[in-house]
């Protein structure tokens, strides 16, 4: 049963990218663009997200103590703010602004095969396989003193 | 490239993707972070559970625009990026800082946000700076 509706919640969280337009680069490039062609949409969708999941999230925890087909919430525990959170966000950005593309958008539009996607993906794979497979790569952090 | 605003569409479209986040904790108890679930599928020490539903969430996020271009007659519309060169940089930075940054959009900036993590609060903050700051430099200033 938990397989049927992770395999719902990635169709319905795909379908939710393909109505906001956010698997469209161009939209997002937009919102990113200020002081250009700002396209302000991308706030509606966070919005629009953090409206549902948030009052959804403080209900689960709430009212159950486990999921309804698994045994437990795994919600992350981490609370320090590491060097290894920031670096890995600002070259995550930079790339996010580079493309118009992060993980979810990215795969969504995979199968719509644009050639510009059809490189992207491939390469995202990778660096995410490098980032878990090379666990003492310490990644120079701007200002970080090891 | 310009783009058309679509507050509601947008609105709508991100309640939608609140409500996947919902689901897949009531129903398993995970966070709906796509670099997470991704790379999930990589991982050395994963138990074959979680990768398991990690790639049933991704299997289904691909489905999404088959299935729309079944429904509707067409792919849904947009504009990609076509140089080569940039697109493999802009990937390999995407998936490798999402991963070492402990999440994405989604992880960070949706599911994170919506707890109040603190650490979500200021990745997603950082990567929205860095971001905005790169397309300011690449379509202003070179």
């Amino acid at each position: 049963m938990k397989q049927i509706f992770a395999l719902l919640s990635g169709l319905l969280f795909g379908l939710g990218l393909i109505v906001s337009g956010m698997a469209d680069p161009a939209k997002v490039l937009n919102f990113l663009d200020l002081f250009g062609s700002w396209d302000p949409s991308l706030a509606f969708v966070m919005g629009g997200a953090i409206l549902v999941t948030a009052p959804g999230f403080a209900w689960l925890t709430r009212t159950r103590s486990r999921p309804f087909f698994d045994t437990s919430f795994r919600i992350p525990d981490k609370r320090d703010l590491d060097p290894k959170l920031l670096s890995g966000a600002v070259v995550f950005g930079t790339g996010w602004g580079l493309g118009g593309f992060c993980p979810g958008p990215a795969l969504t539009a995979l199968p719509i095969a644009a050639s510009g996607t059809l490189i992207f993906v491939p390469f995202m794979l990778i660096g995410m396989w490098a980032a878990r497979h090379v666990p003492d790569f310490s990644f120079p952090a701007k200002g970080a003193t090891r | 490239m310009d783009t058309t605003f679509t507050p509601w569409l947008s609105l709508g479209g991100g309640m939608m993707i609140g409500a996947s986040a919902v689901l897949l904790m009531a129903t398993n108890g995970r966070i709906a972070g796509i670099s997470g679930l991704t790379s999930r599928i990589f991982a050395r020490a994963s138990d074959g559970e979680a990768r398991g539903v990690s790639a049933l969430f991704i299997l289904g996020l691909l489905l999404a625009a088959p299935l729309w271009r079944l429904a509707s007659g067409d792919w849904p519309a947009q504009w990609v990026p076509s140089n080569p060169a940039l697109m493999a940089v802009a990937g390999l930075l995407v998936g490798f800082g999402a991963v070492l940054g402990s999440g994405c959009t989604s992880g960070h900036g949706v599911c994170g946000i919506s707890r109040g993590s603190a650490r979500s609060i200021v990745a997603t903050a950082t990567f929205m700076a860095a971001a905005f700051l790169t397309v300011l430099v690449t379509r202003h200033l070179i």
